[in-house]
């Protein structure tokens, strides 16, 4: 199936001749969830921004359900929705009235029942005839989503939905996500929340300087993470290991003075339990054990490293 | 063509405008009623007649030509200045519509707005002096195009302006001074000629010397001639704007 959203050699160099983008590719599936992590400064947002027709594009080509989003900017505007990062509303507008101008400015004929749905899923109803100056944070940035869901868009871009927004409010909005999923929708979020990648996303993209360093699907991603590591120190320090141990993962630290034993959790049988016996049966004297995980952030922050 | 969303943005325009009706309604009848008090009838009351019409009745069409013009631009200007300034101009970057359609949305919302405010003018008018429209249809026709084409004016400031003080500075220092010296309030024939020679360069003059013909079938300049100043004015308008959306001038990064 060809991709929903497909940018090729993205560049963007803005009138500074600061250079946000430095060739981007990156090929969204339809239905899919993808999460941009990157540092602030990223170039996340100028992604999101050229592919939705606010910056030019310096060179490079992006096409959204196959329509180029220059030359057939109509065809493909049509299908996004865009969920800007900063709040930006009209203060004294009502959030009824701005669905509503958002509803039709992407040629959507009037539809005051889709907008109720759409309020109401974002527990905004009650507040639709509110001036927007007098809601609270979190209800400005989902006035902001419900205008993007105004017109029914195939692809959602969620520039950090979840920016000074509650945990509770948070894990309704992953509701709010995972529903939007649910009736087809693509969606494309940035966020520097490790946890919300890894709570809402199928696939995870890391950017850092204009550049994309990887992308992965999450499932492959957490099996890179599943991996755990179990340190063992030891009384008196080993030059090799001893022979009965051998041939089961262990490793010798350095300094002789601890085990490295590396094993799956979501193993059958992570054989630890063996592993201490034959420790004791081979007449080593354990003083600690330690137990690590690498997380997202470590590969992320890693991987940020190797590039910097 | 995007109908959808020309429709949208002018009923969302419209909306902001009936919020405040009250006070887009009583302003110009204030505003209106002083000039009648202070022109028609302390300062009018020594002048017999111009060009065989009262003073009173003679000045408006000037007075409503100079309330629609700074009305149109002004209301035109900040539409499209306020998205600009609070960043929702997003929302019409990233939608699907061209420059065509923002344009008639915007600008046919504050051109209705001018349009309304004339028309309390002229109602607000009749209550102190006889008015005889000569040429009602031409009247019209005249009333709905100024408003269009100084609207297009106001948004072409508006997307130009960078901060309040230069949104204010054109209607200022250009707009008001022109109406003025256009003719509002006198025929330019009451002029020394070498006044009449420079008012000729002044495009305010033909709008309302065209205007003020519709209402006494006599005019300043030929009524053909303004028919083409202001349709010369408003192609310029267009031609600016088309231009500003196709590079993105002051709108896109
Ligand atoms: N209009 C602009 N003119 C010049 N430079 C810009 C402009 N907008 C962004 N930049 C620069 O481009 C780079 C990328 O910015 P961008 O907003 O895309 O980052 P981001 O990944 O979204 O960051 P954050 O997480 O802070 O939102 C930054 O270094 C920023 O300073
Ligand atoms: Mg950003």
């Amino acid at each position: 199936m060809s991709p929903i959203v497909s940018v090729r050699n993205l560049v963007k160099t803005y009138k500074t001749g600061f250079q946000a983008l430095k060739g981007v590719n990156l090929d969204i599936a339809e239905g899919e969830i993808i999460a941009l992590l990157g540092p602030n400064g990223a170039g996340k947002t100028t992604l999101i921004s050229t592919i939705c027709g606010i910056v030019h594009p310096t060179s490079g080509t992006v096409t959204v359900g196959g329509h180029d989003v220059l030359t057939q900017y109509r065809a493909a505007r049509t299908l996004i929705g865009l969920v800007p990062q900063e709040i930006t509303l009209e203060p004294f507008e009502t959030p009824l009235n701005t669905c509503r101008l958002s509803r039709g400015l992407f040629g959507k004929a009037r539809d005051d029942a889709h907008i109720e749905k759409v309020l109401r899923q974002l527990s905004l109803w009650d507040k639709k005839d509110s001036r927007i100056v007098t809601l609270s944070g979190g209800m400005k940035r989902r006035v902001l989503i419900a205008k993007a869901l105004s017109h029914e868009p195939r692809v959602l871009f969620l520039d950090e939905p979840t920016a000074g927004v509650d945990v509770e409010l948070r894990k309704d909005m992953w509701k709010v996500v995972e529903d939007l999923r649910a009736s087809g929708v693509t969606i494309i979020l940035t966020t520097h929340y490790i946890e919300e990648a890894e709570a809402i996303a199928d696939r995870v993209g890391m950017i850092a300087k204009g550049e994309i360093l990887l992308v992965q699907d999450k499932a492959e991603l957490m099996a890179q993470l599943g991996k755990k590591q179990l340190r063992i120190d030891l009384l008196a320090p080993l030059d090799t290991l001893p022979p009965d141990l051998a041939g089961r993962g262990l490793e010798v630290t350095p300094d002789g003075h601890g085990l490295i034993y590396t094993y799956d959790t979501r193993a059958e049988r992570t054989g630890i339990t063996t592993l201490l016996n034959d420790l004791q049966k081979a007449g080593l004297h354990m003083t600690d054990l330690s137990t690590s995980q690498s997380s997202l952030e470590d590969i992320f922050v890693g991987l940020v490293k190797e590039n910097a | 063509m995007n109908t959808q969303a020309i429709r949208a943005i002018y009923i969302y325009e419209m909306k902001r405008f009936f919020r405040t009706l009250l006070q887009s309604f009583i302003s110009p009848v204030i505003s209106t009623s002083l000039y009648f008090v202070v022109f028609g009838a302390a300062i009018g009351s020594r002048i017999d007649t111009v060009e065989g019409v009262s003073y009173g009745t003679f000045i408006v069409p000037g007075l409503i030509m100079l309330s629609v013009m700074t009305q149109a631009t002004s209301n035109a200007s900040f539409a499209i200045y306020f998205p600009k300034f609070i960043g929702t101009i997003y929302e019409l970057l990233s939608a699907p519509v061209n420059f065509l359609e923002i344009t008639i949305g915007y600008v046919g919302a504050a051109a209705t707005k001018a349009l309304f405010i004339g028309t309390v003018i002229l109602a607000t008018a009749a209550l102190f002096v006889d008015l005889h429209i000569e040429h009602p249809l031409a009247m019209v026709a005249f009333l709905v195009m100024t408003c269009v084409s100084f609207a297009l004016l106001g948004f072409i400031i508006g997307i130009w302006a960078r901060n309040f003080e230069q949104l204010q500075l054109i209607p200022l220092l250009i707009i008001t001074p022109l109406v003025f010296l256009g003719g509002s309030f006198y025929s330019v024939t009451m002029l020394p000629p070498i006044w009449q020679a420079i008012t000729h360069f002044n495009p305010v003059l033909y709008l309302i010397s065209g205007f003020r013909w519709s209402f006494f079938g006599m005019a300043d300049v030929p009524i053909g001639l303004s028919l083409m100043a202001i349709a010369l004015f408003t192609g310029l308008c267009v031609g600016a704007i088309w231009l500003i959306f196709r590079t993105g001038w002051r709108i896109r990064q």
